[in-house]
């Protein structure tokens, strides 16, 4: 299939503007400032039924709708702080094909009215984001970025912003906070981004695959997009395929492929071996095992198996793996990087790192599993952002589907 | 009201304005939803979870709009999956809330238990114990047992300073936040922060010196647990042996409320002692913040140093003596003069039942109208009496400047002078009213000012002149910033101005407070900025109750209640001068230093010098009678704040010696100089006062004493906030009316001498070494050093360096200073602080102290 996405993998050097551009690029831009008010983007990109690709699957048209038509400073930020485990989409984009988010974003701006595009990139992401500026110098030069882009009186700036490396940066309130030279701590909604945003001004932040997503949509319409995929996820998508396959990396499908599709793609199991559960979204998606594989890859697929399509990061783990040393890993993780700023998430992934800890080290008793249960369930539902809900995921889940792991480690 | 809202709260419906907290709603009704992070004072930010409730809301038609209801007529309510945060959530109409369901019951116990998983067991020891919202909020809402192994729970740093003032005990504090947000939000010192994450979430301070702010304490306040505590108060009492005692700031003009916190201590000989001051609730004067120096400037009262017998000189040296002999030896003296050759002059801390009879004293007793106040530094009292602010009466949400109001701020470092009224200047720029500042140089306050306008020394009645000419006529837009900023003052709806001394002589001060009369007078169009609440005139007077020494006639043209004397006798001014030239034989001082001060040069030609002081100070050790006074601490009275609010403080520990309140001593005075039989208690000293001072008529101590519901309800018994003293049970004193003139005030010319070349000017420091400042060994580190700052152009024509010692004339001496080379000082105008005051601005005489050497 031809890349809609990941076009660096069918043209050659597309990170070059010019390359770009005898490929069609920017024409997403051109056709946006001539032929279409800023209302007519919003509108074309909320009939293409667009949804977040960070993994909240917000629909993207109407969340720029939401940004008050009155004049006055306005934010697009991309989001590319990209910090959930075993997510590398958005690395790839900013790295290969940057141009394609670059235009998106400007297209995102026209149709909001900001003068002002951040990419907030994770911190570790030096070279996506090396790659990235020369891109944004090479637009620069070219007019497409900086005053009256194309002759069409549209001005914006551009600028990119490495983060410190905290998994809550890229919650969207926290990345602003943190691109404000705060400590990146969510706060609680509202008021939402969309009204009172970076520096206290309407903000939209969208995900880096998600803004990839404009400019074809623009090029090729709202039918188009929506003949791709399902009716209430369309599109294409790209997952992030790791863990025990043979052939991990980035693949764009389109959205209603299955988890074992998926799976055979990345050419499946590594070694022959037998599967055994996937993580759907990184560490904050439930696990999912065996029953849930012909599932299909949607905002909705997984609902009935009680997990998430997220960012469509798979890890998949095969028979070998320990689920208690998988938990604990991912509950290290997201005690790691708890902001600490609300108290259920704060302490409660703090203690059930201990619990688990010592549960996995054979110390452990049925008591410490009840605790641990009822931990992950006191948490769930009272904290601040969605870290709180994601931490209690591999807790829950793995009790659920593999309690049988956690008895067999008890103390004797 | 079309702004009020209804909602349903556990089965009762509650009415409350639009943008209402949940939180706040339930409180209105009684139920206490149980909070750590929420403060009515600040933004709720939702981070503890605590206040976690069922919220739902009515459930209507997508397309029509219309309510859908269920098959008995009521609303359809949708609740949501989760618990929301009460402190965040606006009420809305038909919201329903529930806060005693076993999901939110669940709740609670759970946020209780997280936060109790790593909060150590020491309550013990904890200085919050015993008014503690966690423990309270604990035993209401908490299991009863912890599931959490011991070997788990963190293990903290328990005594960090920060800074020398405030103690940290990391494993107490629960990241609520109240703190950082406090110093940012309310004092904008944000001096203290998060640091770190998760776990490991920390307060840290980001200042040199640590947690440098004048509020530090009232975080020590707002902690709801016992993580943040003072250097003072620390392990030095458990709450439930304190007896709160009400009490009034003995500093600063705005009357702050406090409450000691008094013990019987075996280690001060069964004394009562104050173990420490809290803010007490007053929302029209203080709300619930003091000062550090309101807070730790008491030890004054139980110093050592402290005077507790009579005084009397025989043979050249004092010696202590019985009462009787001492008050019959200067009764005796003080017959023997004539009054125009006697004076008496006063300090501005007393109370005002002193200032009653001390000047009944000189004027009845002695038949001298030869009275004032020994170091007056700003005038006006009489046009204030006029045009003075006047105060809502509500405490239930009071009026508050905002936008469309205007607040003028002259002459005067309100942060440095008065920081409770800094920060009410500041809230009321931050809610969007309309700030001037006027001052020859820049304060802190010019942050928040629409318009900040700096006039030359010298010029400052002239400049304000200006102000009030072009605020008489309609003007539509000015690049001069005088005339747009009179412009905005006069089309306020609201104007309240501050004045005070900074740079100016006390004749120039006089002046401009008639001016500022005249101003809040001009209609031009408007209705004038006079009687109304929120407008007027208030003085930024030096002290405590500088504004009670004008009501109570401590002024040679002033009887009390500004009843104009038929002939004026001498003003300190010419007293000063009369005991130098033999014309003054006899001066009586109350609490008053003349010669520390460097206002009187030795005994002059004095045969009879007495003074009533709290310490041994130069001008009482060249005395010939010394009395002992008690301090604020151990006496009741009533001080007058600089808006006009008279307020009752009460005793609070064992008298030191044989001390007395002054008014007794003077009445004890007066009885054997014929005033009659002296009365045996304040009270009746000032219903005797209150018969003669118009203004305090109908006032007496039960209705000073009375109190009335504040809202926000900080502070109850239920300790739903935390902090323990704020509760006003003590009285929210009277405010006195004013009578607004028909004419606009005659303005005198003053002559101002306007100083050539580089001119010296006195700037006010809150910690600023003093009789008061230098016994709280605490702040020692804190108090104010003498310091020059000069601007660079200055600094580099002069060839002076930055950290240079330096030699200033001041007064009629010399001061060393170390030199600060600072833009904060305006070119031409070096600024002096942490010396003795020194009215208006004179040439600078500076020479470098030769051994320095740059390094």
């Amino acid at each position: 299939m031809t890349h809609i996405l990941l076009r660096h993998r069918d043209i050659p050097g597309i990170h070059k503007l010019d390359v770009y551009r005898a490929h069609g690029g920017y024409q997403a831009l051109q056709k946006a400032l001539s032929e279409h008010t800023p209302d007519e983007v919003i509108q074309i990109v909320r009939d293409s039924s667009l949804r977040g690709r960070g993994g909240a699957g917000f629909p993207t048209g109407v969340k720029w709708s939401f940004i008050p038509k009155a004049p006055g400073d306005k934010y697009v930020i991309i989001n590319t702080d990209e910090s959930e485990t075993g997510t590398f989409k958005d690395r790839e984009l900013c790295e290969y094909n940057p141009h394609q988010v670059i235009e998106g974003a400007l297209i995102a701006a026209y149709a909001i009215g900001a003068k002002t595009v951040y990419n907030y990139f994770r911190g570790e992401y030096m070279d996506a984001a090396h790659a990235f500026e020369e891109a944004l110098q090479e637009a620069y030069a070219a007019g497409l970025i900086g005053q009256n882009i194309l002759g069409s009186g549209f001005s914006v700036d551009f600028y990119c912003h490495y983060g410190a490396g905290a998994y809550i940066c890229g919650e969207e309130t926290a990345l602003i906070k943190s691109l404000e030279g705060e400590l990146g701590q969510p706060w609680s909604k509202p008021p939402f981004p969309a009204i009172e945003g970076l520096y206290g001004k309407p903000t939209v932040v969208n995900n880096t695959e998600t803004l990839a997503n404009v400019p074809p949509i623009i090029i090729n319409g709202a039918d188009w997009y929506k003949s791709m995929g399902t009716p209430q996820s369309p599109g294409p998508k790209i997952v992030c395929m790791s863990g025990h396959v043979e052939k991990p990396g980035n693949y764009e499908v389109e959205m209603g492929v299955t988890y074992r599709q998926l799976i055979e793609m990345a050419g499946g199991m590594r070694g022959g071996k037998k599967f055994k559960a996937l993580l759907p979204s990184g560490g904050s998606g439930p696990v999912i095992t065996e029953k849930a594989l012909d599932a299909p890859l949607t905002y909705e697929g997984l609902t009935p198996f009680g997990s998430v399509m997220g960012s469509a990061s798979v890890i998949v783990m095969d028979e070998t793996v320990d689920m208690v040393w998988a938990a604990q890993k991912m509950t290290h993780f997201f005690k790691h990087e708890s902001c600490g700023k609300c108290t259920p998430c704060r302490e409660g992934t703090f203690w059930m790192e201990k619990v688990l800890h010592r549960i996995y080290e054979g110390h452990g008793s049925q008591k410490d599993v009840d605790t641990l249960q009822s931990v992950a369930q006191q948490i769930k539902g009272k904290t601040l952002c969605a870290l709180g809900e994601f931490a209690v995921s591999p807790v829950l889940s793995t009790l659920a589907h593999f309690p049988q792991e956690y008895r067999a480690k008890l103390a004797k | 009201m079309s702004d009020l809202v209804t909602i349903t709260i556990d089965g009762v419906e509650v009415n409350v304005p639009k943008g209402t907290l949940v939180v706040d709603a339930a409180k209105r009704i009684g139920n206490d939803i149980p909070v750590f992070c929420y403060h009515p004072k600040m933004t709720p930010v939702g981070m503890c979870r605590m206040c976690l409730v069922e919220i739902g809301l009515p459930v209507r038609d997508r397309a029509t709009g219309e309510l859908l209801r269920n098959p008995d007529g009521t609303p359809q309510i949708n609740f949501g999956r989760n618990l929301q945060t009460a402190c965040t959530v606006q009420v809305s109409p038909g919201m329903v809330v529930r806060t005693n369901t076993p999901f939110v019951r669940e709740g609670r116990e759970a946020i209780i238990e997280f936060i109790l998983s790593s909060h150590p067991l020491d309550c013990p020891i904890c200085d919050k114990g015993g008014e503690c919202p966690l423990q309270n909020l604990t035993m209401a809402h908490g299991k009863g047992d912890t599931r959490m192994e011991f070997t788990d729970k963190m293990k903290l740093a328990k005594h960090v300073p920060l800074g020398e003032l405030i103690y940290l005990d990391r494993e107490r504090c629960i990241q609520c936040g109240r703190c950082v947000r406090f110093q940012d939000e309310v004092v904008d010192d944000p001096v203290l922060q998060f640091h770190n994450r998760g776990r490991s979430l920390e307060i840290v301070t980001m200042s040199d010196p640590g947690f440098d702010s004048y509020w530090s304490g009232n975080t020590t306040d707002i902690c709801p647990v016992g993580a943040l505590t003072t250097a003072d108060f620390r392990f030095g009492a458990r709450p439930w042996e304190l007896t709160p005692v009400a009490t009034l700031s003995p500093h600063g003009p705005a009357g702050s409320n406090m409450t000691f916190s008094t013990r019987i201590e075996a280690a001060a000989g069964g004394r009562t002692v104050i173990k420490r001051i809290m803010p007490r609730q007053h929302e029209l004067v203080n709300e619930i913040w003091i000062s550090d120096r309101d807070r730790f400037v008491h030890h004054f009262a139980d110093a050592p140093e402290r005077l507790t017998q009579p005084l009397l000189r025989k043979n050249g040296s004092l010696i202590p003596v019985s009462w009787d002999e001492a008050l019959e030896f200067v009764a005796q003296k003080l017959k023997g003069f004539d009054g125009t050759a006697v004076a008496g002059l006063s300090g501005d801390r007393m109370s005002n039942e002193d200032f009653f009879l001390f000047q009944k004293l000189i004027r009845q007793g002695l038949k001298s109208n030869h009275i004032d106040l020994a170091n007056g530094r700003l005038a006006g009292g009489d046009v204030v009496a006029q045009v003075g602010v006047v105060n809502d009466t509500t405490y239930d949400l009071p009026q508050r400047l905002g936008v469309g109001d205007a607040v003028l701020v002259v002459a005067c470092d309100l942060h440095e002078e008065e920081p409770v009224w800094w920060l009410r200047a500041r809230q009321a720029a931050k809610r969007g009213a309309t700030l001037v500042t006027l001052n020859a140089r820049p304060t802190r306050l010019d942050r928040e000012a629409a318009f900040a306008i700096h006039y030359a020394p010298g010029t400052a009645v002239e400049t304000i002149r200006r102000l009030l000419n072009a605020a008489k006529v309609e003007v539509e837009q000015s690049d001069d910033p005088i005339v747009a900023a009179a412009q905005a003052l006069v089309k306020a709806n609201n104007l309240t101005i501050f004045y005070g001394a900074e740079g100016i002589t006390y004749e120039e001060s006089d002046a401009i407070a008639r001016l500022l009369g005249n101003l809040l007078l001009v209609k031009n169009g408007g209705s004038g900025h006079v009687g109304r609440v929120n407008n007027g005139l208030i003085p930024v007077w030096p002290h405590n109750n500088t504004q009670g020494a004008w009501d109570m006639g401590i002024h040679p043209a002033f009887e009390p209640g500004y009843k104009p004397v038929k002939t004026p006798g001498r003003n300190a001014t010419a007293v000063y001068a009369g005991v130098a030239n033999g014309e003054i034989r006899a001066l009586y001082l109350m609490g008053a230093d003349p010669v520390g001060d460097g206002l009187m040069d030795g005994r002059g030609q004095l045969k009879l010098l007495v003074v009533q002081e709290l310490f041994l100070t130069q001008t009482a050790a060249l005395a010939d009678v010394v009395l002992p006074a008690q301090s604020w601490a151990e006496r009741e009275g009533t001080f007058t704040s600089g808006e006009r609010r008279v307020q009752r403080y009460y005793p609070a520990i064992t008298p030191v010696g044989e001390c007395r309140p002054d008014w007794q001593i003077l009445a004890q005075m007066g009885e054997r100089l014929g005033l009659g039989k002296a009365p045996f208690a304040a009270s009746l000293v000032f219903r005797d006062l209150a018969k003669v001072v118009k203004p305090y008529k109908g006032m007496d101590y039960r209705s000073l004493a009375q109190v009335a519901k504040q809202w926000p309800d900080v502070g109850g018994e239920d300790l739903y906030y935390g902090g323990t003293a704020y509760e006003n049970r003590s009285g929210l004193g009277q405010q006195w009316p004013i009578t607004p003139p028909k004419e606009p005030f005659a303005v005198p010319d003053v002559e101002v001498p306007v100083p050539q070349g580089l001119t010296l000017m006195r700037i006010a420091a809150l910690y600023t070494p003093g009789t008061l400042n230098r016994h709280t060994k605490l702040l020692a580190a804190r108090l104010a050093q003498p310091t020059l700052l000069l601007h660079p152009q200055d600094a580099y024509a002069l060839a002076l360096q930055d950290g240079e010692p330096v030699t200033v004339a001041v007064n009629s001496g010399n001061v060393q200073a170390t030199l600060r080379i600072s833009e904060d000082a305006p070119v031409g105008l070096a600024l002096i602080r942490a010396i003795p005051y020194q009215p208006g601005t004179a040439v600078a005489h500076i020479t470098r102290v030769a051994e320095f050497a740059s390094s």
